[in-house]
C-alpha cells in the first residue's frame, strides 16, 4: 500500500484536536477503556497485540486511527519510567516530540533512550493497514480513499465488504467507484447464488488486475478428486471468457508498457547517435570518444549535483546546457589537437579516437574514483503515472523521451535554418567549394564537431537518470550506437531517430523471450545481414558522401 | 613451392633479422632454463618463459592483423575473437584432460558442468579428449567464423569503417555470449586450473619451454606462410585491392573472393595464436572477447610498422614488454599510456618504428598513398553503381 | 546504309538520372580497327555512354551489342571486360604501390582465382608481353620503379599499358590527353595511332589539335544525341555544331 503523505494523516489529527477533545484531565469511561487497551499493547504477544487493535478499532474512540497509523509506522512508543504510551511525532537528534494519544496533543520530547518502542510483525502490520485503510475509506481525498479501498480488496472480510458497499452508495469519484466494484465482485465470486457470481464475473471482466485474474483463474480448474471447483458450467464458461479478456487487455498494456520503456531505450540511444551522425556524416570521423564524451556530460551531471544540494530540482536543467558545454569544449579540443592532422585517414582517426576515449575514461577514474557515482532524480522527475494495473509510465523515462524529441527538434533547427547550420551542410557536402565561396572550413569542423559532441554531453545527462555514472558508461552505450549510425544511414538525423527508436523498442520486444543478452546478439547479427540489403543504412545520403575528401 | 623471397624488391633483410632473433630466443631460452642453475642472475623463470610465449603468440596474433590490414585496407576490430575462439578449443582439450583429477573428481565432466549440475557432456565438447581433433578444431573453427562473417560482409561491399565497426561488434557479441553461464564454456570463469597436455605436466619448466620453442616455430612457419602469400601474384592482387578496390575489380579479379580467403587465413592465424597462448598462460576467459583486446592488437601492429610483417611482430612484442612493465611499476599509468600512444603513432608515426628505420624503408618502398582513397572510391563506386 | 559487321553497335539508347535525360535515343556505331573521336560539350553524354558499354550503368531503353554475339546489357562488367572492351578512366588509375612491372604483370589476362594467382610464376610469354607494352608506351625505362612516382603522362600511358595487356578488341579512353605537355601529348598520338587497325578505339576528347592529330571520323554529341558525323573538317564547319559549342 502506498505511504499516506504525512499531511494526510496529521490533517485527522489536526480536526480531532480542533474538535475539540475533551479536556485533557477529564476522562470518559471511553477514554479509559481506551488507555488500559493501549496499556495491554505494551508486553502483549503479537497475536494478543492483533485483538487488541481489533478491540481498539471497534471502540469508536476518535484518537484510534491516529494511534494505530501510529502504531502501523513503528511510532507507538512507551515511556520506560511510568510506562504510559505515547505516540512520537518526529525526532530531532536524540529527542523524540511526544502526542499524547488521548488529546493528540503534543507532550513535548524526551530522550530516544528513554522510551521503548511497541514492535509490530508482519502479520500485525497487514492487520494494521486494513484496519487503518477501513479510517482512509472516509477521507476526503480521492487518492487516499483508492489507496484505501485497494489495500481492504486486498484483504476482504465481511466487515470491509460492508463498509465497501456503504460506501459505494455514497462514493462520487470514478476510479475509487470502480476499486470498490471490483472489490466487491471478488467478494461476490464466494457467494453460495450462481447468479450472483455470474454478476460478478461480468464486473470483473472488465478489470485488468493481475490480482482479479489470479481469483478467476482457479475457478476453471479442478480439484483433486477430479470435479471442478467451479460446479455451475455457466458459471465456468464466463469465467474462462473473462480471464481470457483480461489476458487479452493484459497483453496490449503491457504491449504499451514495452513500447514506451524501448522508446526511453531508445532515445538515449537516439541522442547518443546523433552526436556521431553529425560529426561522421559532415566530417567522416568515427570518434570512438563519442561514448566518453557522454560519460562527462553524466558526471557534469553528478557535479552539478554536488555544487547545488540544496536544488535537487533545477540541478537537472542546469546541468543540461553545463554538459553541452563541458562536452562539446572536449569536443572541439580533440578536432583541434589531434583530429585535424588526420583528416581523410577515417581507420586512423577511429585509432586515435580510441585513444582518447582510454585517456578520458583512466582520467575520470582518476578524478572522481573508479566507483559508481548515483545521480540524483529530482522530485518532479520522479515517480510514476500508473495508468492501470498494467500500464505504468515513470516519470523520468517519459522526461527522456520528451527531452530527446526537443534536442532532436532543436539540432534540426539549427542544421537547417541557421547560418552555421548552413555552413555545416556546405561543408558536408562540398568542402572545396565551401572553401571557396569563403566559409572558413577549420572553423566549421571545429565547431560541428563541439555540436556533435555537445549533443552527446546531454545523452549524457539523460543517462544519469536513468541509470548509474561510472567510468564505463560510454562502453556499454557505444556499440549499441555505432549500431544505429549503422542502421540508420550516415550523417541523416532522422535516420539516427528512427533507427535509434526502432533498435531501442527491438530490444525491448526481445528481452522478455530472449534475456539481455541474446537480445544484443540477436541485434548484432540482424545488422550485420541488414548491411546486405543496405550497405548504407536505411536513409543514405544521397550524392556524394562526406567521405570524399 | 612457393617462392620466399620473390615479390619484395631487395629481398627481406627485414624478416633475415626477425628470423634470426627468433630462432636465438628459441635457442637462448631452454639454455636460460634448464642449463644455467637458478641461483644465477641469468637463470629464465618459468613465469618468464610463459611471458616470453605470451608475447610470441601475440606476435602471432598481430602477424595475422598485418596481413589483412597492413596488405589488404582491410581494418578488423575484432580479431581477439579468432584467438579466442582457437584458446577456447585448445582450452576444452586441456579440461577434458584433467579428467578425474577435477575438485569434483568426474572423469568426463570438468568441474563447472558438475557445478551446474549438468548430467552429461554438451555435443560440442566430443572429440575434444583427442588432440588432434583439438587441432583441427583450433584451426576451423575461427576459419569457420572467418569465412562466415567475411562471405556476408564482403559480398555486401562493407568497407572500411563500417566493416572495422561490425567486427567490433561481433567480437562484443561473443564476448556476452561466452559469459553466460549456461553456454557450456564456462561462463564468466571460463577455463582454468588445467593439469596437463600431451601427457605433459603444465607446471613443469621443461613443458613450458617446448611449448615456447613451439609458439616460435609456429610463428616462424605463420611468418614465412604469409610472407609467401605477399609475394605472390595474389599478393600484388591484394596490395592493389587496398589502394584501388574498384580498379582492382575492373581489372577482373574477384575482390570479394580475394579480400574472403585472406580474411580466413588470418583468422586461422590468429585462432592458432590462441591455442597456443592457453596452455602456456593458463587460463582462458571470456574477457578474451572484449574488444579492447583486439583494439590493442592493431596498436600493436600500428606501433611496430603495417605492412611490413615482421613490423607487427616487433610492435606486439615491444607493446607488450611495455605493458608488462607498466602494470607492474605504474598500473595507473598503463591506460594513459595506451591512449597516449593511439594517438602519437596515428599522427605522428604512421609507418610504425619500422618505418623510422633506413633497413626496412628500402625494402618495403611505399609512396605516401592516401589510405583511404581505396574506401572514397568503394562508396563512389557503390553511389555510381547501376 | 547496312549495319552489319561492326565492332561496337548502340542503338536508341536512353538513361535517365532523377528525370535528367543524360543519353536520348544515342545510336552510335564503331567499324572494326577504326579510331573513332567522340567530342561534344560538357553534359553531353560522353562518360554515360561509356559507363553504358561497361556495364556500370544500365540503360532505361535501346540496344548495345559488342560484335554480333555480345549482348553487352545483360553481362557484368567482369564479363565485358573478359569479352574484350578495355576502358581507360579519366583519372589515371594505376597502383601507385606496385611497380610499373607488376601494374602490367597484373593487367595480364590470366587466372583471376585467388588460388592459381598464389602460385602463379611469370612465364617467358608474359615476360615477352610485358616488354613489348613497356616498349609500345615507352615506359622500358621506369620497369622497376613505382608506379605512383611517374608523372601524369606517364601514369596515362601506363594505364593504357595495362588496357593493352588485356589485348582488348576495343579501347574506350576518356580523356587521355588531359594535363599532358605538348611532348606528352605527341607521344600519346604516336600510341594512338600505333594501336589502330589491331584495335578499335573510342577516344573521348576536349583538345581539338589531338582531335585533329589522331581523328579519321568524328563524331559530335549533344545533350544525348548524336548531331555530327563525319571527318574533322565536315564537322567544324557543321552548322549545329557551331551553334552548340558557341552557343549562337
Amino acid at each position: 500500500m502506498k505511504r499516506l503523505p504525512w499531511y494526510a494523516q496529521w490533517w485527522w489529527v489536526l480536526l480531532l484536536v480542533l474538535w475539540g477533545a475533551p479536556p485533557v484531565h477529564a476522562q470518559s469511561p471511553q477514554d479509559a477503556s481506551f488507555l488500559s487497551a493501549l496499556g495491554e499493547l505494551r508486553e502483549a504477544t503479537y497475536s494478543d497485540k492483533a485483538s487488541i487493535v481489533q478491540r481498539l478499532s471497534q471502540s469508536g474512540h476518535p484518537s484510534v486511527r491516529a494511534v494505530l497509523t501510529a502504531f502501523l509506522e513503528d511510532r507507538l512508543y512507551f515511556r520506560n519510567s511510568d510506562q504510559k504510551v505515547y505516540i512520537v511525532k518526529s525526532a530531532e537528534g536524540d529527542n523524540l516530540h511526544l502526542i499524547d494519544p488521548l488529546s493528540l496533543k503534543d507532550a513535548g520530547s524526551a530522550p530516544a533512550d528513554s522510551l521503548t518502542q511497541i514492535g509490530t510483525n508482519n502479520a500485525l502490520r497487514r492487520e494494521l493497514r486494513v484496519t487503518v485503510a477501513r479510517f482512509a475509506l472516509s477521507s476526503p481525498e480521492a487518492a487516499t480513499r483508492l489507496a484505501a479501498a485497494r489495500e481492504l480488496l486486498r484483504s476482504l472480510d465481511d466487515a470491509s465488504v460492508a463498509l465497501l458497499r456503504e460506501r459505494l452508495g455514497v462514493e462520487t469519484n470514478s476510479s475509487v467507484k470502480k476499486e470498490i466494484r471490483t472489490g466487491l465482485a471478488l467478494a461476490a465470486l464466494d457467494s453460495q447464488d450462481a447468479k450472483a457470481r455470474l454478476e460478478a464475473i461480468a464486473i470483473l471482466k472488465q478489470s485488468v488486475s493481475q490480482d482479479v485474474r489470479n481469483r478467476l483463474a482457479p475457478l476453471l480448474d479442478k480439484s483433486p478428486s477430479g470435479t471442478f471447483v467451479e460446479s455451475d458450467e455457466k458459471v465456468r464458461r464466463a469465467a474462462a471468457s473473462a480471464v481470457e479478456t483480461i489476458d487479452y487487455w493484459r497483453s496490449f498494456y503491457s504491449g504499451i508498457q514495452t513500447l514506451f520503456f524501448g522508446l526511453s531505450l531508445g532515445s538515449v540511444l537516439v541522442l547518443i547517435a546523433i552526436g556521431l551522425a553529425i560529426t561522421f556524416g559532415v566530417m567522416g570521423v568515427i570518434n570512438m570518444a563519442h561514448g566518453e564524451l557522454m560519460m562527462l556530460g553524466a558526471y557534469t551531471t553528478y557535479a552539478v549535483q554536488v555544487a547545488m544540494p540544496g536544488h535537487i530540482g533545477i540541478s537537472i536543467l542546469a546541468a543540461i546546457p553545463a554538459a553541452f558545454i563541458v562536452a562539446g569544449l572536449t569536443g572541439v579540443l580533440m578536432e583541434r589537437t589531434i583530429i585535424r592532422f588526420l583528416y581523410g585517414r577515417p581507420l586512423e582517426t577511429l585509432l586515435a579516437t580510441f585513444g582518447v576515449s582510454l585517456i578520458l575514461q583512466q582520467a575520470v577514474r582518476s578524478i572522481f574514483s573508479a566507483l559508481n557515482r548515483s545521480v540524483v532524480t529530482p522530485d518532479w522527475m520522479s515517480g510514476s503515472l500508473r495508468l492501470n494495473d498494467a500500464l505504468e509510465v515513470t516519470y523520468n523515462r517519459l522526461y527522456v523521451v520528451i527531452f530527446t524529441l526537443m534536442v532532436f527538434s532543436l539540432i534540426l533547427v539549427v542544421l537547417k535554418r541557421t547560418r552555421i547550420g548552413l555552413e555545416i551542410r556546405a561543408v558536408a557536402q562540398n568542402r572545396a567549394m565551401a572553401k571557396a565561396m569563403g566559409i572558413r572550413t577549420e572553423w566549421v569542423d571545429a565547431m560541428t564537431f563541439g555540436l556533435g559532441s555537445g549533443v552527446a554531453g546531454m545523452a549524457g545527462v539523460a543517462l544519469s537518470q536513468l541509470t548509474n555514472v561510472g567510468p564505463n558508461l560510454g562502453q556499454s552505450y557505444i556499440i549499441d550506437s555505432f549500431m544505429v549510425v549503422v542502421f540508420g544511414g550516415v550523417g541523416n538525423l532522422w535516420g539516427s531517430l528512427i533507427g535509434g527508436m526502432s533498435m531501442g523498442i527491438v530490444n525491448e520486444l526481445l528481452e522478455p523471450y530472449a534475456g539481455a543478452v541474446l537480445a544484443k546478439i540477436f541485434i548484432l547479427v540482424a545488422l550485420i545481414l541488414f548491411i546486405q540489403a543496405r550497405p548504407r543504412g536505411m536513409f543514405p545520403q544521397a550524392g556524394r558522401a562526406a567521405e570524399d575528401k | 613451392m612457393f617462392r620466399l623471397w620473390s615479390g619484395i624488391p631487395g629481398g627481406d633483410r627485414g624478416g633475415a633479422w626477425f628470423l634470426t632473433l627468433l630462432a636465438a630466443t628459441a635457442i637462448a631460452v631452454p639454455v636460460l632454463n634448464l642449463l644455467v642453475p637458478s641461483s644465477s642472475a641469468w637463470h629464465l623463470s618459468g613465469y618468464g618463459i610463459a611471458l616470453i610465449g605470451k608475447y610470441l603468440s601475440y606476435g602471432m596474433l598481430a602477424l595475422s592483423v598485418d596481413l589483412i590490414w597492413g596488405y589488404c585496407g582491410i581494418l578488423s576490430l575484432g580479431h581477439a575473437a579468432f584467438f579466442s575462439l582457437g584458446g577456447y578449443a585448445m582450452g576444452m582439450y586441456l579440461m577434458r584432460q584433467i579428467g578425474p583429477r577435477g575438485v569434483y573428481g568426474n572423469p568426463i565432466l570438468p568441474d563447472f558442468m558438475v557445478f551446474l549440475n549438468w548430467k552429461s557432456l554438451p555435443w560440442f565438447w566430443y572429440g575434444f579428449n583427442h588432440f588432434l581433433y583439438a587441432l583441427a578444431m583450433v584451426a576451423l573453427v575461427p576459419a569457420l567464423l572467418a569465412l562466415v562473417f567475411g562471405w556476408f560482409a564482403f559480398r555486401s561491399r562493407v568497407t572500411g569503417v563500417y566493416f572495422s565497426i561490425i567486427t567490433q561488434a561481433l567480437t562484443y557479441a561473443l564476448m556476452l555470449a561466452f559469459f553466460r553461464n549456461n553456454m557450456g564454456f564456462g561462463g564468466n570463469n571460463g577455463f582454468t586450473d588445467f593439469k596437463d597436455i600431451l601427457g605433459f605436466d603444465l607446471h613443469s619448466d621443461g613443458t613450458h619451454v617446448v611449448l615456447l620453442v613451439v609458439t616460435a616455430a609456429a610463428l616462424a612457419a605463420s611468418y614465412l606462410a604469409c610472407r609467401a602469400v605477399v609475394g605472390s601474384r595474389a599478393g600484388r592482387v591484394i596490395r592493389a585491392i587496398r589502394d584501388a578496390e574498384s580498379r582492382t575489380r575492373f581489372l577482373g579479379y574477384p575482390v570479394e573472393s580475394f579480400k574472403l580467403w585472406l580474411f580466413v587465413f588470418s583468422g586461422m592465424i590468429a585462432g592458432i595464436a590462441g591455442a597456443l597462448y592457453v596452455p602456456q598462460i593458463g587460463i582462458i576467459n571470456p574477457s578474451e572477447f572484449a574488444p579492447i583486446n583486439s583494439i590493442e592488437a592493431v596498436i600493436w601492429v600500428a606501433v611496430g610498422g603495417r605492412g611490413t610483417l615482421y613490423g607487427a611482430i616487433a610492435g606486439a612484442v615491444l607493446v607488450n614488454y611495455a605493458k608488462t612493465y607498466l602494470t607492474g611499476a605504474f598500473p595507473e599509468v598503463w591506460l594513459y599510456a595506451l591512449g597516449a600512444l593511439f594517438v602519437l603513432v596515428t599522427v605522428f608515426l604512421p609507418r610504425g618504428i619500422i618505418g623510422l628505420m633506413p633497413l626496412a624503408r628500402k625494402d618495403n618502398r611505399q609512396t605516401d598513398g592516401d589510405e583511404c582513397s581505396d574506401d572514397q572510391a568503394a562508396v563512389h563506386a557503390r553511389t555510381d553503381g547501376a | 546504309m547496312n549495319v552489319r559487321n561492326k565492332r561496337l553497335y548502340l542503338e536508341d539508347l536512353t538513361v535517365s538520372f532523377d528525370g535528367f535525360k543524360a543519353l536520348n535515343n544515342l545510336t552510335l556505331y564503331v567499324e572494326p580497327g577504326e579510331l573513332l573521336c567522340v567530342i561534344g560539350p560538357n553534359g553531353a553524354g560522353k562518360t554515360t555512354m561509356m559507363d553504358v558499354i561497361t556495364g556500370k550503368t544500365r540503360p532505361d531503353s535501346g540496344t548495345a551489342w559488342f560484335g554480333d554475339d555480345y549482348n553487352l546489357l545483360e553481362m557484368s562488367e567482369a564479363e565485358i571486360v573478359a569479352a574484350g572492351i578495355g576502358r581507360k578512366f579519366q583519372k589515371p588509375a594505376v597502383f601507385e604501390q606496385l611497380t610499373v612491372f607488376e601494374n602490367l604483370e597484373l593487367a595480364w589476362t590470366g587466372s583471376r582465382s585467388f588460388l592459381k594467382t598464389l602460385r602463379a610464376r611469370i612465364t617467358a610469354a608474359q615476360q615477352e608481353r610485358i616488354d613489348e607494352v613497356l616498349d609500345m608506351t615507352g615506359l622500358s625505362g621506369q620497369r622497376g620503379s613505382l608506379a605512383g612516382i611517374l608523372s601524369h603522362g606517364q601514369k596515362q600511358w601506363l594505364e593504357i599499358g595495362m588496357l593493352l595487356m588485356q589485348n582488348p578488341e576495343l579501347l574506350l579512353v576518356d580523356e587521355p590527353v588531359a594535363g599532358m605537355t605538348p611532348h606528352e601529348i605527341e607521344h600519346t598520338v604516336e600510341l594512338l595511332l600505333s594501336l589502330e587497325g589491331e584495335h578499335s578505339i573510342v577516344v573521348v576528347e576536349h583538345d581539338m589539335s589531338f582531335v585533329r592529330s589522331i581523328a579519321r571520323r568524328v563524331t559530335v554529341l549533344h545533350e544525348g544525341q548524336v548531331i555530327a558525323e563525319g571527318n574533322m573538317d565536315k564537322v567544324q564547319n557543321d552548322s549545329r555544331v557551331i551553334e552548340v559549342y558557341l552557343g549562337v
